[in-house]
């Protein structure tokens, strides 16, 4: 989806206002509240639909089921489509060439499925844009730890062993997530929470080159998966399907999840510089992921974890927003039920439970909006975002409500947290 | 019915196979239930195989199951929306408490009149509506028909189930009830006026489900938002499938429409007897039924002055529609709303203390709704060039319920006399002729893809199948 936003296209979802007859089904359906409307028509919010066709069997008259191959930037408001009497026609080639997009963007990059949401970028006028990606600082918080980088780089990988693999979700679910420790003996590979590392997978590829590193993030703090030693830890889910749903093996991720204790594996990095967390005592950490992007979070929460029991730390917040398709696919579900709630604030989002309606991070953030809004207001706080990148969009949109709505201007908040290094987006 | 798996068939999220008293309950009424639809339900329809849309869960793949199966083994489930435990009642003397789970004592007979109210209607419809399926103008039709005949039988087991499950022995026997009551009994008629009307013709069938079937979306919608939430979460559900029986509706008398504004133009002419011997039904035939059917269902909603409006709201049993979404207090003591009454001859507006007027409210709502629909069908005469429109009669015109009951109106809203109603009665109303002369229109027509002479062909077909698709295969 990534590719119809940087075509500057999106396939948009309209409704056929002359075969709709206002029955308000799909606005009751519709699980991200992307569907309104006024006394003439039902309207889909090109902003906030991330195509899931949650509405479309739902739809007793089939209106619902139209999309256009649009501009991003002529992508048409709700209020036009409120005013609608019949739906436009499909823009002509030769309009669509005029735009800048050719004819047949839309075809490759922005068919809906329900298995990729759509995720485009937000259209808050024909003019303005929302790009999320660019409030996402570049600069670490300024009490941060300094961070080691490329000490192996990809042409010198280091050794390491595995020393523990065991799956962290329930075991059964399609997506199985495993926590992998890696030890590195004597060998220096000093990291930071919020840092990645690359494994080399063994062998080569279809045309014969030698496999480039995939990159995980440390689920471990700074002092070791097991305090005192040379370990770290990564959270890696077996990839059996691509982005469209398809069925294919992750070459890298199968390799790791199928390591047994005591195999030693090539290793690059450490990697990143910036998505590090405040050492200050007293900052907030706000903490938004889903699936494997809690591995940061893990490690951060687990270092404030150890910092609190050893009475070094004062009462900083720690806020999660974890989201995952069902319980049993959330990572570390166990343990995180084991902390004290006064120690973390835990919100989780299932979009998947049989019978329950579909929730998204963003969901429970607009519930949190008044924690949330306070936290915004103070200098200490800093928000972390890693996950799938069509979560980035309404994450971030999500703050801005928060912000707008408690009164603070999120063009100057957005802006400080950029410059500041409080506000990070790792996304896929 | 000991050995039944309760999951696979009578699908359900109200954990049946765990529940015996409620097991036991629905063992008893099930045959009952077999029984009346096989003797009151659609006629002759026991072979067919119906391209239907079953409900298996409340997510939106789970109840939207589409393939052929015979109506009688249609699985009809009990489904409860997704609750939330924290619900909070947000309207009258009880808001801000946490929503009931139980049914509270003091409001036992007013929610077990409203729920048996509400159930009395589904299986209404499908008593009214048995004989269309022998004057079926497409198989598309036919198809659309069946759906909405086995949806209301769902429905009536949504009610059953609050009955048996929440009113112990009373709502076993009302339960009961409901199958015992026939629309048009004169013995034993169905409990609103509405359901007791016939459905002689397709173009009835199809002001029924617009206009009727729209009431139920309002009821529905009101009942949604109710203190005791295992109401408010099966009303909530049924909407779901409500919007299908209005979709009929709506496209239904929008494709007979159609035709007759294709016939008009192809014939140049808006001679009535030209149009009517060319096969099709002329626009002031269709207005009176339009006429007629507003009329019945905006009685529905009761009298414009009812206390027990009042106190159903005041005591959080049923809301308004898009409670949630209003700005005002939601308890609404010392508002007041304005009803219509007739003094000296003439239609005046009084205002009454809004609790009161709650009916009134609701039956407003509807007809916003509905006129903006009857507006989309006069889109289809402006496209086609025709220059007449359709018009919602006044809501005081041919009233039988409250304070206007039994007065004599103009479509326009005037108080007239009874010559004149008497000598006018038949340019408002359908008249004998105009009954008899649709009726003569309806032949079977039941080859996939042909539509008869009076009706369109929809857009398109369901779940995006072809107009031409099997939708009913004849055993």
């Amino acid at each position: 989806m990534d590719m119809a936003v940087e075509a500057g296209v999106i396939k948009q979802h309209l409704i056929d206002p002359e075969i709709c007859i206002r029955c308000n089904t799909c606005e009751a359906t519709c699980p991200v509240n992307a569907i309104t409307h006024d006394d003439n028509n039902y309207v889909v919010r090109a902003d906030i639909c991330n195509g899931c066709m949650a509405c479309i069997s739902p739809c007793p008259t089939g209106s619902i089921d139209n999309w256009r191959t649009m501009p991003l930037v002529r992508a048409y408001t709700i209020e036009e489509q409120l005013t609608w009497e019949e739906l436009p026609a499909e823009l002509t080639p030769e309009e669509l060439e005029a735009a800048g997009v050719s004819a047949d963007a839309g075809d490759e990059a922005a068919a809906p499925a329900a298995t990729a949401p759509m995720q485009v970028a937000t259209v808050e006028s024909v003019e303005t844009i929302f790009n999320s990606a660019q409030y996402g600082a570049t600069v670490p918080p300024w009490s941060a730890a300094h961070a080691y980088t490329n000490l192996f780089p990809p042409k010198m990988p280091t050794t390491a062993t595995v020393v523990g693999n065991f799956n962290c979700t329930e075991a059964g679910f399609d997506s199985e997530t495993h926590h992998i420790v890696l030890d590195f003996g004597v060998v220096p590979f000093p990291v930071l929470e919020g840092q990645s590392i690359g494994i080399v997978p063994p062998g080569v590829d279809a045309i014969g080159k030698r496999h480039h590193a995939r990159q995980y993030s440390v689920a471990s703090p700074r002092n070791g998966e097991r305090p005192g030693y040379n370990n770290v830890s990564l959270t890696v889910k077996r990839v059996t399907e691509d982005h469209q749903g398809d069925p294919v093996l992750g070459v890298c991720s199968n390799y790791v999840c199928d390591l047994k204790v005591g195999d030693t594996v090539q290793v690059v990095g450490p990697f990143g510089a910036s998505f590090l967390m405040p050492n200050h005592p007293k900052s907030h950490i706000v903490m938004i992921c889903t699936g494997t992007g809690s591995a940061p979070m893990r490690a951060m929460t687990e270092w404030r974890r150890r910092l609190r029991k050893s009475g070094k730390f004062e009462g900083g917040k720690l806020m999660l927003f974890f989201g995952a398709r069902t319980q049993q696919e959330l990572p570390y579900f166990g343990p995180l039920q084991s902390l004290p709630k006064d120690f973390i604030d835990i919100n989780l989002a299932f979009s998947r439970t049989p019978g329950s309606p579909k929730r998204y991070v963003q969901d429970l953030m607009r519930e949190r909006a008044a924690d949330l809004a306070a936290l915004l207001k103070d200098g200490s706080s800093h928000f972390y975002v890693c996950g799938l990148k069509s979560m980035e969009e309404g994450v971030v949109l999500a703050l801005r409500d928060v912000a707008t709505e408690a009164g603070l201007d999120w063009d100057t908040v957005g802006a400080s947290l950029k410059r500041e290094g409080r506000l990070h987006l790792e996304t896929y | 019915m000991s050995t039944i798996n309760y999951s696979e068939k009578i699908p359900n999220n109200v954990n049946l196979g765990e529940d015996r008293t409620l097991q036991r309950a629905l063992e008893g009424w099930q045959p009952n239930f077999i029984n009346w639809w096989d003797d009151v339900g659609p006629e002759g329809s026991t072979n067919h195989d119906v391209y239907l849309r079953t409900a298996v869960s409340v997510d939106p793949q789970g109840w939207a199951q589409f393939g052929h199966v015979k109506m009688r083994d249609y699985r009809w489930g009990i489904f409860l929306n997704p609750g939330d435990a924290n619900r909070e009642i947000h309207f009258g003397d009880h808001k801000g408490e946490k929503a009931w789970q139980d049914v509270p004592g003091e409001h036992r007979a007013n929610l077990r009149r409203i729920i048996v109210t509400q159930g009395d209607t589904e299986p209404a419809s499908v008593e009214q509506q048995r004989h269309l399926g022998l004057t079926a103008p497409s198989m598309y039709d036919l198809r659309n028909l069946f759906q909405i005949n086995v949806e209301e039988g769902r429905h009536l087991w949504a009610m059953v189930y609050l009955l048996q499950k929440h009113f112990g022995r009373d709502g076993r026997e009302e339960a009961d009830a409901l199958l015992q009551r026939t629309s048009g009994d004169e013995n034993n008629p169905r409990i609103l006026g509405a359901f007791n009307e016939r459905t002689p013709d397709w173009l009835a069938f199809f002001m029924f489900t617009y206009f009727t079937d729209r009431d139920g979306k309002f009821q529905l919608s009101a009942l949604a938002e109710s203190a005791f939430d295992p109401l408010a979460r099966t009303t909530k559900f049924m909407l779901t499938e409500e919007a299908h029986h209005m979709f009929v509706g709506e496209s239904g008398v929008s494709r007979v429409i159609a035709r007759t504004a294709q016939v008009m133009n192809e014939l140049k002419t808006d001679d009535v007897q030209k149009i009517r011997a060319a096969g099709c039904i002329d626009l002031g035939t269709i207005q009176r039924y339009l006429n007629f059917h507003y009329s019945v269902t905006i009685d529905l909603f009761g009298a414009d002055q009812s206390s027990n409006a009042a106190i159903f709201y005041s005591s959080g049993l049923k809301g308004r529609y898009e409670e949630g979404k209003r700005t005002d207090d939601h308890i609404l003591k010392g508002q007041t709303y304005k009803v219509l009454e007739v003094k000296d001859g003439q239609l005046v507006e009084k205002d009454v203390p809004m609790l009161n007027a709650l009916n009134e409210v609701l039956r407003d709502d509807f007809i916003k709704d509905s006129v903006a629909g009857v507006g989309r069908w006069n889109k289809v005469l402006e496209k086609a060039g025709i220059p007449t429109r359709l018009v919602v009669p006044h809501k005081a015109f041919n009233r039988q319920i409250g304070a206007l009951a039994g007065i004599k109106m103009s479509p326009e809203g005037r108080v007239v006399n009874e010559i004149e109603w008497a000598a006018k009665r038949d340019e408002l109303l359908p008249s004998s002729e105009d009954f008899a002369f649709v009726a003569s229109l309806m032949g079977r027509v039941v080859e996939p893809g042909k539509f008869a002479g009076w009706i369109s062909p929809p857009v398109m077909g369901i779940n995006r199948q072809p107009v031409d698709f099997e939708y009913v295969r004849f055993g």
